[in-house]
């Protein structure tokens, strides 16, 4: 296999130009869903923690079962029912909202259980040493828990984000317009695969720089044992 | 509510694309079944081979697990199924869909595993060396049951993510599961295959879910 046809296969500068500014406009696609996805998925995922550290039985059971259900799916799955499931009874939604509704979905779960283990790991003297001073129960969440526990979930947090953000991939399944769907639909126009290669050059200067940052992070907030 | 039940839980449709579905199940739980321990073996060999601690050969493994973990598994399987033919190489659906899988999957089993071995403190392999066990032995009777026990958690969680990672099969067309599901949507024009799909996912995980969240709080509880 010769050098050429490699480099007109995958690295060919003249489909090159015809497709870079797809990939680009792509990029911003998937960084605003990905910011769209953490934004959400992290408020709802440290709601519901807090809503089950009140302990009220019938909610906190609630959580778990929202938790272990989305924590089993795989997310595709749910962008799949979401996208073409619910039209059959009238709630269509667009690709980019299935697509962030379902990922923001997943990261909930996942980050609801991490919340919840840092609240855990509090010693429950710290709660009431607080309640003694005068606090709310509300204030001593959010005053003396939260900050403590929000420590120890910093890595495993980190990791999930960085999973949950690559998923916005999955939203070129059903064509939203990120990087991966202008990729895979350049390279079928053009019968060539070099706009996967940019595709695939894309994700790494988007993501490389979040890997290095949460090998950071792991060493930074190592847990101590 | 009538509506609800005619295109989410059809029993009709279900009990026609039941077989298809039950076809996809198996296809599902045989690219499980070789992308799992395939992963396992090879993120093991990726840790066993840092913790021989060769500056160059770090670097190396560094890179490769850096690489593979920053793409997205959907990049690297369309990438890999779209690019290959282009080298002149012609793999079955199957071996190209497990190797883009592999690539990915053995990054993180090793970034695990490293973290396990590295937890080990180094004076137990002191002791089982002086006992005069030789290396390999001290790696496989000493250093390792301790490595996969303290990150035992990890482990399995990451076993429950590369099974969900199967579900992108589907996008090149691999007969599994969600595939089979969404096919057989297009053709009943009912909603009921996909759901059917999404509960079996649920049953066939839940188990695996509640085992993550058991040794979860346990090794939160032992600190």
């Amino acid at each position: 296999m010769e050098l050429s046809r490699l480099v007109f296969s995958f690295f060919n500068a003249e489909v090159a130009s015809r497709y870079w500014l797809d990939i680009v406009h792509g990029m911003w696609v998937t960084t605003y869903l990905g910011i769209a996805v953490i934004a959400a998925g992290l408020a709802a995922g440290l709601a519901l923690a807090m809503l089950r550290s009140f302990h009220f039985r019938p909610a906190s059971f609630l959580i778990v079962v929202f938790a272990d259900a989305f924590r089993a799916l795989p997310p595709l799955v749910v962008i799949i029912v979401l996208f073409f499931a619910f039209p059959y009874v009238g709630l269509a939604m667009s690709a980019f909202t299935a697509t962030w509704l379902a990922l923001s979905m997943v990261l909930a779960a996942f980050a609801e259980e991490i919340f919840w283990a840092g609240i855990l790991s509090v010693p429950k003297g710290q709660t009431e040493a607080s309640r003694s001073t005068g606090m709310s129960r509300l204030q001593t969440l959010a005053f003396v828990i939260i900050p403590q526990a929000v420590r120890l979930t910093i890595p495993p947090l980190t990791n999930r984000m960085i999973a949950i953000t690559k998923g916005t991939a999955l939203g070129s399944v059903v064509a939203v317009h990120e990087i991966i769907y202008h990729a895979s639909s350049g390279a079928s126009e053009a019968g060539n695969p070099t706009p996967l290669t940019l595709g695939a050059l894309a994700y790494l200067v988007l993501f490389l720089p979040v890997v290095l940052f949460s090998r950071w992070i792991e060493t930074r907030f190592a847990w101590k044992r | 509510m009538e509506q609800i039940l005619q295109v989410f839980f059809n029993v009709a449709i279900l009990e026609r694309t039941w077989p298809f579905l039950l076809r996809g199940v198996e296809m599902t739980v045989a690219l499980s079944l070789v992308i799992v321990p395939v992963g396992v073996a090879s993120g093991l060999a990726i840790a066993m081979l840092y913790h021989l601690h060769l500056k160059w050969l770090n670097r190396v493994l560094i890179a490769y697990v850096d690489f593979f973990r920053a793409f997205p598994p959907l990049v690297l399987l369309l990438f890999i199924y779209g690019g290959l033919p282009f080298l002149g190489l012609d793999l079955p659906l199957f071996g190209t869909v497990a190797l883009a899988f592999l690539l990915n999957t053995s990054s993180y089993y090793g970034e695990i595993f490293r973290a396990g071995l590295e937890s080990v403190p180094a004076v137990q392999a002191e002791a089982a060396r002086s006992t005069g066990l030789s290396r390999g032995q001290t790696m496989l009777w000493v250093i390792l049951p301790q490595a996969t026990r303290n990150v035992l958690p990890d482990l399995v969680s990451n076993t429950l993510e590369v099974i969900k990672l199967t579900t992108l099969a589907s996008v090149v067309g691999f007969t599994e599961l969600l595939n089979n599901a969404r096919n057989a949507q297009a053709l009943t024009y009912n909603a009921t295959p996909i759901v059917a799909a999404a509960l079996i996912y649920l049953v066939l995980l839940w188990p695996l879910v509640r085992l993550v969240s058991r040794l979860e709080h346990k090794s939160i509880a032992v600190r």
